[in-house]
């Protein structure tokens, strides 16, 4: 019978690079700016990597594929290096690899870092169009927004939420997050709004105007894995573990059967869940301290508070707009200013949310610290509404 | 012996139509003469249709409602004619035939290269039929002619589709007899890879075209159908020339009060689909006893003459001419019409820069899915799903291999959730899509088209219709697909 990941397994050492429109840099820059910080927050040197995990997802416009990449730009020791890509939740699926790696016993020590260069397109947005060969010629031509805009017209019409109600709601959740991100030296976004700004901006995808998406960011994030133990032996306090690690993924019920009401994730619910089992948590509205979860569009963010069971069903607007996931509220949410502010680098977005939730238990996260965190969630999120991965990690205070 | 002739018949016209006045407006500066061709209204294809897919949905009106892969085995033969193919080198017909999921044991073939072609490929139908070559012969035509901006042509000019359904059971107009006049008489031409018409003088092609050549056609139908001419109830003749036809049928001893009314005024001249979208036309007025003329110009003229039977009021069509008619949309944005039709090149952006190459193999492995939304219906459990794949998506199921051929063409569709994207790029912003959920079981998220910005909801319900998916301009391909639109 498995035991789950909880506790056997401590982050060493985090970085994360300044994200944003960073004209100065490729991606092997960034790659390098995330890692030096790492490890030197582990106290470790290059020749003690045992093996990595590497998260990109748009090979195209970045650094193509494979692991070289990593293995080159970091001047790895000719060790093990995985690629893997599992859409925007890329970089907790690096993570993922690293921590079972070491959960197993076959290493000691291990890598896991993500990086995306967007910027480099010539436009604003993320590239859009169909993968493969068959689904150019049926799927629908939309984009990311769109299809994430599609959770805002069901869930109005499941919970009888009228278009006014739910646009101040998701403007709510951008504000919140401008707020936070004003105080990330690191976010790409750091000024903050007015809900009417947020109301009036230019319409992306119905209902989403520009300030209900995340940012489109360069950057890069990496965590330098090991076990309690090794840990402990190298005179490090504070040791933060692995509480739970849970990923699942659509198998074609919600794009292809009638009992998916296109209002919820059905992944996050699966997989909080399990999370939540694995973690020891049982009442998750008065255990987890703080979130940071995959705000790619704000309505994202809403519906995702009922998929992690934080709000009842039907209640997140109201949550919302009472302030209970602002940084004064009763769990913070996106207290880095998440991808709405920190911005979203595809493949490092995982690992840039664990990044926050490892500063705050710490105590180093600066003016944005939270006052005795216990234990922090992220919530990385692949895909569309209807076709997705949803990775759910929890970490905490070693034994806690 | 057995009476041939036409059994049903259809049309299609697309929503749009744009304003004649806002396009004289827009062009009077450079021709001042257009200002007098400023009345009334045009039809206007969606930048999602073309002769096929108008011929399509012509097919549909005509065709018997239920269930595409067992209530259309019966058809034959499919003549498809138009002068605005989208293909030169592949067979037209073809796609039409895919997309109405006919049978592939058929005889299909494309009529083209000049406006009488839909008459042509009528009185082909109904030989063949008569010869005992097919049962029942189905005949589509429409067009979607590119005319210059400004020209007198572009007026003039509609675009839409008619379809009828020949065969010898349940006759509902009996055809009688047809003569036909083959003259290269050129009072227009379009070279090979030309894009526009060259046109002569009109006079000319009054006086020495049409009032010299059409009714040695019109003459020749009545003796062979043993008709008198004063017995005709309804005449048809597409002519741009006002007032001609009703003269050119006095002059054949045909009252001038039965002349068909010409759809200049609401549609325009849809090409080879013109006389028989007048005949469908005319097919939803007339009464057991009538007796029709219908005649084409064009490099000679084609005449049919046929007797409407009792079996006419079972074979009107689901929407008719007065249908498609009733359903519109004033459009007075004359730039629109420019970029819909490719006379003005706009700014497009960088997104819309991606390849659209066709992988023609997997076209081809998925061609009941991707030309007649043929998903699957688990034998097991009953759910009906798209795509068909080889394990049933209920959780509860799951059977391997146990799905059969599913049809969701024809079955009436609901929007669960949607959108209106202005980040992608599409050819009239923004592009609706959303998850459309069948009754029946299944669901896809789904382009939607013919669309207003702010007019659809959860729950609208929309019907499936088979539209342009993309172009390669680079390759000069185009793929088709289905797309919902809101139920009309």
């Amino acid at each position: 019978m498995a035991s789950g990941i909880r506790d056997k397994v401590a982050i060493l050492g985090m970085g994360c690079s300044k994200f944003g429109e960073r004209w100065d840099m490729g991606a092997e820059e960034l790659m390098v700016e995330a890692y030096i910080e790492a490890l030197q927050d582990a106290g470790i040197e290059t020749s003690q990597i045992q093996a990595g995990w590497f998260s990109t997802h748009i090979d195209e416009i970045g650094v193509g594929k494979g692991g070289t990449p990593m293995s080159v730009a970091l001047r790895l020791p000719n060790v093990a290096v995985t690629r893997v890509e599992n859409f925007c939740a890329g970089g907790s699926e690096a993570f993922r690899g690293a921590v079972y790696a070491v959960a197993s016993g076959a290493y000691d020590i291990a890598l896991a870092l993500g990086v995306e260069k967007l910027k480099d397109t010539g436009y604003g947005g993320l590239p859009t169009g169909q993968p493969g060969t068959l689904l150019p010629q049926w799927g629908a031509n939309g984009s990311a927004p769109g299809n994430f805009a599609q959770l805002a017209s069901a869930y109005r019409a499941k919970h009888g939420v009228s278009k006014q109600d739910l646009k101040r709601a998701i403007a709510h959740v951008s504000v919140k997050s401008h707020e936070n991100g004003a105080k990330n030296p690191k976010a790409h976004l750091q000024k903050p709004i007015t809900e009417e700004m947020a109301l009036n901006a230019p319409m992306i995808a119905e209902p989403l105007g520009l300030f209900d998406c995340c940012g489109v960011s360069d950057g890069a994030a990496a965590a330098i894995v090991t076990t309690p133990e090794i840990a402990r032996a190298m005179g490090k306090k504070d040791i933060i573990t692995v509480k739970a690690l849970q990923l699942a993924l659509s198998n074609g019920l919600e794009s292809t059967h009638n009992s998916w009401d296109g209002s919820y994730f059905h992944t996050a619910r699966i997989a909080s869940k399990k999370a939540y089992e694995e973690a020891g948590i049982r009442r998750p509205r008065d255990e987890v301290s703080m979130m940071e979860v995959h705000d790619c569009f704000s309505i994202t963010e809403l519906v995702t508070m009922e998929d992690l069971f934080i709000s009842d069903e039907g209640r997140a607007v109201h949550d919302v707009m009472d302030g209970f996931y602002d940084a004064s509220g009763k769990v913070p949410c996106q207290i880095d200013g998440g991808l709405k502010c920190f911005g979203h680098p595809i493949g490092a977005s995982g690992l840039r949310m664990l990044y926050e939730m490892y500063l705050q238990l710490q105590g180093r996260a600066g003016a944005r610290q939270l006052k005795n965190p216990k234990i922090g969630l992220t919530h990385n999120l692949g895909g569309a509404p209807s076709m997705n991965v949803c990775s759910i990690a929890i970490i905490g205070a070693h034994g806690a | 012996m057995t009476d041939v002739g036409i059994t049903a018949f259809g049309a299609y016209l697309p929503r749009l139509r744009l304003q004649r006045k806002a396009m004289a407006a827009a062009n009077a500066w450079f021709n001042p003469g257009i200002a007098a061709q400023g009345k009334g209204e045009r039809t206007m294809a969606n930048w999602d249709e073309d002769a096929v897919t108008m011929s399509v949905e012509a097919a549909r009106d005509a065709l018997p409602g239920g269930d595409p892969l067992t209530a259309r085995k019966h058809v034959q033969a499919l003549y498809f004619a138009s002068t605005t193919m989208p293909f030169s080198d592949r067979q037209n017909a073809g796609v039409v035939a895919a997309a109405l999921s006919l049978p592939e044991e058929i005889h299909t073939a494309d009529v083209t290269g000049s406006q009488r072609a839909g008459v042509s490929a009528l009185i082909a139908a109904l030989e063949k039929v008569k010869a005992g070559g097919a049962k029942t012969a189905l005949v589509a035509s429409g067009d979607r002619r590119k005319a210059r901006s400004g020209s007198t042509q572009e007026f003039q000019f509609g675009d839409g589709a008619a379809a009828l359904i020949v065969g010898s059971e349940r006759v509902a107009a009996k055809y009688l007899g047809s003569h036909s006049i083959s003259v290269d008489f050129i009072d227009h031409f379009r070279g090979e890879a030309e894009e526009y018409d060259y046109n002569w003088e009109e006079r000319w092609i009054r006086d020495e075209g049409y009032t010299k050549i059409v009714p040695r056609a019109v003459k020749g139908a009545l003796e062979k159908a043993g008709v008198a001419a004063a017995s005709i109830d309804h005449f048809i003749l597409p002519c741009q020339f006002a007032k001609l036809d009703q003269q050119l049928a006095a002059k054949g001893g045909i009252d001038a009060a039965k002349v068909r009314d010409n759809l200049a005024s609401t549609v325009g001249e849809c090409g080879t689909a013109h006389a028989l979208l007048m005949l469908a036309h005319a097919l939803e007025d007339a009464k057991p006893g009538q007796k029709i003329l219908v005649a084409a110009f064009g490099q000679g003229c084609d005449a049919a003459v046929f007797e409407v039977t009792d079996q006419i009021e079972r074979a009107r069509p689901h929407k008719g001419v007065k249908g498609w008619l009733a359903r519109r949309k004033e459009e007075t944005n004359y730039m629109k019409w420019l970029s819909f039709n490719g006379l003005v090149e706009m700014e497009k952006g960088m997104r819309a820069e991606k390849d659209n190459k066709t992988a023609l193999t997997v076209t081809y492995r998925k061609r009941d899915m991707l030309f007649g939304l043929v998903g699957g219906k688990c034998e097991k459990c009953g759910t009906a799903q798209f795509p068909r794949t080889r394990i049933c998506v209920n959780p509860n199921c799951g059977a391997v291999d146990q799905q059969k051929p599913f049809s969701f063409a024809e079955l009436k569709g609901k929007i669960l959730s949607w959108s209106a994207d202005y980040l992608t790029y599409s050819q009239d912003p923004p592009s609706h899509y959303g998850m459309v959920t069948f009754e029946e079981g299944g669901r896809f998220l789904s382009d939607i088209t013919d669309v207003d910005i702010g007019t659809i909801d959860s729950g609208t319900q929309v019907r499936m219709v088979f539209r342009i998916k993309d172009f390669d301009d680079r390759r000069g391909f185009r793929r088709y697909f289905w797309k919902a639109a809101p139920v009309y």
